[in-house]
């Protein structure tokens, strides 16, 4: 059955006009900002198909600039998210590209802080429902709708054994789980979807039981 | 409980002599493990953010971003005050309060998708014309948003509340129906004639295509919402009087997906077909976007 929720039909709360370009949008940007773990200092948006012809009649340029400032949907300071940007010095472009045979409403987010960068392509596929399609250049997908590992880590036999075991040991069941790597024994990325809720003492604990991890983050919209 | 079938949810209501929201309202708890008042209390968050727009549009002028619409919802509000219309001005309030949601959601303010954004001026413009007719408690109110939850579960389940995939019958019409049930159900109105009212008002709204001047939520989405609002309550009131919906609920929620499929694609959600694509639709989506 597709709809089995009171919720998915009053609801969500949310800052207009579209839950597709809107809500959608400012949940792109989000996932975004929980990815780059600094304060942002540069974006780069390129939007295709719908988003390219409509993000400004829409709000979208604004639903994804505050979504990268770390506002949620139903935040009423949506509107305002070019002066918001502007008072935490973060600077911003829109463009517009082709960027493949991706669904109608994508969008590649490129956000810098002083350290470090993140780059995800993403879709609003409907409703305010939202799948990234690529994250740093590879082909993950992952829709942080439940709490999502995005581990870093070096390529080698046994590490997804060694994290199943462990997320086992503590109760924790995967919902999804895909990894990709640049080439073998060299830089790889892990997306994993948990189904319970994550307690905080689990990213130091994976750390410090595995470590091939680089870098770990959980993430997940609201 | 599978939300998929009205007559099953009647029937399941009118053995137990429940009510579709108390029905919904346990289903839910098995569901998700939340305990009813936390369900509860969640629920009435929702109708505080649609009070809260409701007011926000009718007791001030609101415009959209685009500059294409607003000001109606005030506009009707000042206008049921001076007594001189054709419909009672307790009733055009209930038009106030619909456009009123729809212009806040254009302006970029915060509303409640109910089922859709486009479509979220209907439910709480009867919900706190209710709420301010004294007759109800804000408890009964927020119990009887179950219902018209059930109503749009159904409905997406076996139709379609996208405007894209079904026209604007499927959320102006969806929203409808579920506003016009859940007044039968608030007035003490029995589970069957809950699926009268539901039948009646979706009924009303079949064909009714998604035509979106350069594809914004603003027109003629607005206005469908304001008119819609009295519609639902003219439903309710036709159920409660004892009105039948000869076609079932269940075959004319139906019958609104099949239309649905037969609409042509310019006329769902494309900002192409039907009043987007008049003369006046064209030009002003060049001045919106500043380009064709």
């Amino acid at each position: 059955m597709k709809y089995q929720s009171p919720f998915e039909i009053i609801g969500p709360i949310m800052v207009g006009p579209s839950s597709s370009h809107t809500a959608g949008a400012v949940r792109i940007g989000n996932i975004a900002h929980q990815l780059l773990t600094e304060e942002p200092v540069h974006v780069r948006f390129s939007l295709m198909g719908s988003f390219a012809e409509t993000y400004e009649g829409h709000g979208t340029d604004l639903a994804l600039l505050a979504g990268v400032l770390g506002l949620s949907t139903d935040d009423e300071r949506i509107p305002t998210a070019k002066q918001l940007a502007q008072h935490h010095g973060l600077e911003y472009e829109f463009t517009r590209k082709k960027l493949g045979s991706y669904h109608p409403n994508t969008v590649l987010v490129e956000l810098k802080g002083n350290r470090k960068e993140v780059k995800i392509l993403a879709s609003s596929v409907g409703g305010g429902k939202v799948e990234v399609q690529e994250l740093d250049d590879y082909p993950l997908k992952f829709s942080a709708e439940i709490p999502t590992l995005v581990i870093n880590h070096r390529d080698q036999q046994g590490f997804l054994a060694n994290l199943s075991f462990i997320l086992n040991e503590h109760g924790y069941n995967i919902a999804r789980l895909a990894l990709e790597r640049f080439k073998k024994n060299g830089p790889a990325i892990t997306v994993c979807e948990i189904d319970n809720i994550v307690e905080p003492s689990l990213l130091p604990l994976l750390r410090n039981e595995i470590p091939l991890i680089e870098e770990i983050r959980k993430i997940q919209t609201e | 409980m599978a939300f998929t079938s009205l007559k099953e949810l009647i029937e399941l209501a009118e053995k137990e002599k429940s009510t579709i929201s108390d029905l919904t309202i346990a289903a839910e708890a098995e569901r998700s493990g939340d305990s009813e008042s936390e369900i509860l209390s969640k629920m009435a968050k929702q109708l505080d953010v649609m009070e809260d727009a409701v007011r926000k549009g009718t007791e001030s002028p609101v415009m959209s971003r685009t500059g294409l619409t607003g000001g109606d919802g005030n506009r009707i509000y000042q206008y049921a005050q001076n007594g001189k219309s054709f419909i009672q001005p307790e009733t055009l309030n209930v038009m106030a309060n619909a456009l009123a949601v729809s212009e806040v959601n254009a302006a970029m303010g915060r509303i409640v998708a109910t089922p859709t954004a486009g479509s979220a001026g209907i439910l709480p413009a009867v919900l706190v014309h209710a709420l301010d007719s004294g007759r109800f408690t804000k408890e009964e109110i927020v119990r009887s948003m179950f219902t018209a939850s059930a109503l749009g579960l159904v409905i997406a389940n076996r139709a379609s509340i996208s405007g894209a995939a079904g026209g604007c019958q499927a959320e102006v019409g969806s929203a409808t129906a579920m506003a016009a049930g859940t007044l039968v159900e608030l007035a003490g109105g029995t589970p069957e004639q809950v699926g009268n009212a539901v039948g009646i008002a979706l009924k009303n709204s079949l064909g009714l295509v998604c035509d979106p001047v350069a594809g914004l939520v603003e027109i003629p989405c607005i206005i469908r919402n304001g008119l819609h609002a009295i519609t639902a309550q003219a439903a309710a009131d036709m159920a409660l009087a004892g009105v039948n919906s000869v076609i079932p609920p269940d075959e004319v929620i139906h019958v609104m997906h099949e239309v649905g499929q037969q609409m042509p694609e310019s006329l769902r959600e494309t900002g192409r077909g039907g009043l987007a694509g008049t003369p006046t639709g064209k030009r002003l989506r060049e001045q919106v976007f500043n380009r064709n």
